[in-house]
């Protein structure tokens, strides 16, 4: 380990926080109305709102440039779908019109990919991509999750990338929706409703996915990732070797896919692939594009419950559970495979699937990144990390991506989660729980453990199943442990809406493509529809005055307990699975035994 | 799910697929053209009017006269059009086996180098199969070789590498490193200029080689994609 590699985890955070407070407060005006924002006074008091005006007349005025250039197209969008902005919607239709955005979108993303052969912008001449991978494609985009069954630049044409771009901007968006459902749930007060969907969709879109995008993209170029429409470039190298350089238009693709927590890459190998991350600046302008909104949602929800005191309280729980990841990824990366060690080449470090410009430090860093802010975009082979970084990765999906998670899902899964610490608390005091000032009761803790049960029951279940069937076995790549654990990061990764994988396993297998596309279903609405229940019925619980026996949580104390229970619920689940992957594969290691 | 929802998504889908399927990707291509053509056409290298590669992509190179980069487990070798990594677990056989084959390679090529001088990332495959940089450590152990080869002194190839060593990013991110193809593009200017005549050169455009007949000990025929 060198000290360069510890202090980039910690500058990360740094840049998390900055980003939270700056890409919180834009999202706050873009996307909070009045009755939105809970009244300072109700929160009691000590309730301090934001305390730096100048940088949110800063940011106040950024919008309002932009809304002289946005609120004419939005307006647009409302008229020609037919759109009423202002129409309440309970919790039901809320979600109802949410699950048909998703259902539209992934009938039009499935049929277009079904007709690749005969449609234009394919200079590769890609052929008909086979049925089940296209299927797996349309639900993974869908889903926010982006997981790969192909290989893009061997698989797709421009034009088919091009459909995935579309839902790398609309499934991050339905992802903001999800969170404000929850979050009207707390800010709001003795109301049956949760605000209209299609404005929070459009809006969403409009302001922070478009203008995002664009200047990711351009950043991006900037850095060295190409950006044409032209055929593959043949070359003879100065050895006389002949090669053929895919390309194509890759920065407007890798630009939404980081921003908008995705992870889809243009090609194979994802950022590791140097058009995708050329060189280290261009991987920490992406690690900056995943971290903004994800973050930003985190003060979103202080701002909106009028305490940002309960915002960085969630920050710290997630900010400590990244670190502690990062550090022990990294420990792992850097002492290396002692099996390698015993050749005594000139140093340590699993150099295994890294590349050089990364090293082994920011590769450990981008890793865990990767595994908690949800998307799955890798610049490592995850497959060859050692056992326990391996662990860790399964770990931080398996929380059920809490951990600053993707566009709005983290936020409330950890919202879940602290909804479960205060009625922990309250158990052990014998107090009826309450948080936010909402009481905590048992309709609220029934959604917040279903959310947390999906997760686990979908990825144990399916990953036991395909280790004792022919056509889950024959899809695992490295034998002994590790084959296991392959099986366990793919359900955990489909589950997660993660999308990033131990490359190894045959994904495109009709079995795995089927079984992860279920996973994946079930990780993004049967895992998140209870969250938008839980909110309408938080929504129509009046709202009571904190009092001396409230139990505060804004304060170490909570910080400390919701870590406990992500941690206490994370590895009471899966420890014996990960006893049979991961810590089994690294005994073995450390004995020299070779599978 | 009402039909008004349906048809409300529906516009809103197609709508999507034209301005952010479409237009975006098309409006992004166009401005990249204009304003970094370099980049957005995949930052290729130009040599004696011939395009070479890209500096952002690895090229296989076996010649005893160039810096060799990366073992790849793309199919073949530095396929750009298909990357790859190995996917292999660290209780592999296959893995240790490769890694034990590239360094009895290493050693036969590089007379005079011991194990404990080679660094593990010359004999580990990279993540993308394309990685086209090495570590300062992995230019430095084939400086022999290199100047043997090529008939120069090793000072002027050592100096070749460390003019082309790129720092971490703010002095923390990353790793430093050298491109392979710039340093083998500096070896040929560095030939050029002692006056070694084209006939003599061990390597060159001029001179088109075969293909290689050097096979990567570890080329992993078995790799799968993610």
């Amino acid at each position: 380990m060198t000290w360069q590699g510890v202090l980039q985890i910690f500058v990360l955070m740094g840049i998390a926080a900055i980003l939270a407070r700056v890409v919180g407060g834009y999202m706050f005006l873009v996307l909070a109305r009045e009755g939105d924002v809970r009244s300072a006074r109700s929160t009691g008091a000590a309730g301090p709102v934001a305390h730096t005006p100048l940088l949110d007349t800063w940011i106040g005025t950024i919008k309002s440039v932009l809304d002289r250039v946005i609120e004419p197209v939005e307006q647009g969008i409302y008229r020609i779908c037919g759109i009423n902005p202002d129409q309440e919607m309970r919790w039901t239709t809320y979600a109802f019109a949410l699950l048909a955005v998703n259902l539209v979108g992934f009938a039009v993303l499935f049929v277009l990919l079904g007709l690749q052969q005969w449609l234009p912008l394919n200079p590769a001449h890609m052929p008909k991509i086979p049925f089940w991978v296209s299927l797996n494609t349309a639900i993974s985009f869908t889903t926010n999750t982006n997981w790969q069954a192909y290989a893009g630049e061997a698989t797709l044409s421009y034009l088919s990338q091009a459909w995935l771009v579309v839902q790398q901007f609309l499934s991050p968006v339905t992802g903001i929706c999800l969170f404000l459902a929850v979050a009207r749930g707390f800010s709001r007060h003795s109301t049956k409703t949760l605000g209209n969907f299609w404005r929070d969709f459009v809006r969403t879109l409009l302001w922070i996915a478009v203008p995002g995008a664009i200047i990711g993209t351009i950043v991006l170029i900037a850095l060295g990732s190409p950006q044409n429409l032209h055929a593959y470039t043949h070359v003879t190298t100065i050895q006389g070797v002949h090669q053929t350089i895919a390309q194509g238009p890759v920065a407007s693709m890798t630009s939404i896919m980081q921003l908008g927590n995705n992870g889809g890459g243009f090609f194979n190998m994802n950022a590791g692939q140097p058009f995708a991350g050329p060189n280290v600046a261009s991987l920490l302008f992406q690690l900056i594009l995943g971290f903004a909104v994800p973050s930003g949602c985190i003060y979103l929800f202080g701002r909106m419950v009028a305490d940002v005191r309960q915002a960085w309280a969630i920050f710290a729980a997630m900010a400590i559970l990244f670190v502690a990841g990062a550090l022990v990824v990294y420990a792992f990366e850097a002492a290396g495979n002692p099996i390698i060690n015993a050749l005594h080449l000139a140093g340590h470090g699993n150099w295994v699937g890294k590349e050089s410009r990364f090293g082994i430090g920011s590769s450990s860093l981008f890793e865990n990144s990767t595994t908690t802010i949800s998307w799955g975009s890798t610049a490592a082979a995850n497959d060859s990390l050692t056992p326990l970084a391996g662990l860790v990765l399964l770990f931080n999906m398996k929380t059920g991506e809490v951990i600053f998670g993707s566009w709005g899902a983290g936020m409330i899964g950890m919202l879940a989660y602290a909804v479960l610490a205060v009625f922990l608390a309250g158990l052990m005091v014998g107090r009826t729980p309450e948080y936010l000032g909402k009481k905590i009761e048992s309709f609220e803790v029934k959604m917040s453990v279903l959310a947390m049960v999906v997760p686990s029951f979908v990825i144990l279940i399916l990953a036991a199943t395909s280790v004792v069937i022919g056509p889950g076995l024959a899809g695992i790549y490295n034998p002994g442990p590790h084959g296991l654990s392959e099986v366990l990061y793919a359900f955990s990764s489909g589950v997660g809406n993660n999308g990033s994988a131990f490359g190894g396993l045959n994904a495109a297998s009709p079995w795995y493509a089927a079984t992860v596309g279920i996973a994946m279903l079930l990780g993004r609405y049967a895992m998140y529809i209870p969250l938008v229940a839980l909110g309408g019925s938080l929504a129509a619980k009046q709202r009571i005055p904190a009092g001396a026996g409230t139990f505060p949580t804004h304060t170490p104390l909570f910080v400390g307990l919701l870590i406990g229970t992500v941690v206490i619920v994370g590895a009471l689940v899966f420890f014996p699975a990960l006893a049979l992957g991961p810590i089994a594969e690294q005994v073995a290691m450390h004995a020299g035994r070779l599978f | 799910m009402t039909s008004r929802m349906l048809w409300t998504s529906t516009k809103l889908v197609l709508l999507s697929c034209v301005f952010l399927g479409i237009v975006y990707m098309l409006a992004m291509t166009g401005f990249a053209e204009v304003v970094f053509p370099s980049q957005a056409n995949g930052s290729l290298v130009h040599y004696h009017g011939h395009v070479v590669g890209s500096k952002l992509i690895g090229e296989q190179f076996t010649s005893a006269g160039f810096f060799q980069g990366r073992p790849s487990a793309t199919s073949p070798a530095y396929n750009a059009a298909d990357s790859s990594a190995s996917n292999l677990g660290p209780t592999n056989k296959l893995l240790i086996g490769h890694v034990k084959a590239r360094i009895q390679a290493f050693l036969k090529e590089n007379p005079g180098i011991k194990v404990n001088q080679i660094p593990p990332s010359l004999v580990e495959s990279s993540d993308s199969g394309l990685d086209p940089d090495i570590t300062p450590a992995d230019a430095y152990v084939q400086v022999p070789r290199v100047a043997r080869a090529d008939h120069l002194p090793q000072a002027t190839v050592r100096k070749v590498i460390s003019e082309n060593i790129h720092g971490r990013f703010l002095g923390i991110f990353g790793h430093s490193y050298v491109n392979v193809l710039e340093m083998n593009l500096a070896l040929l200017r560095a030939q050029s200029a002692t006056g070694v005549s084209a006939g003599t050169r061990t390597h060159g455009i001029s001179a088109p080689a075969t293909a290689p007949g050097h096979v990567d000990p570890g080329a992993d025929p078995g790799a799968r994609k993610r």
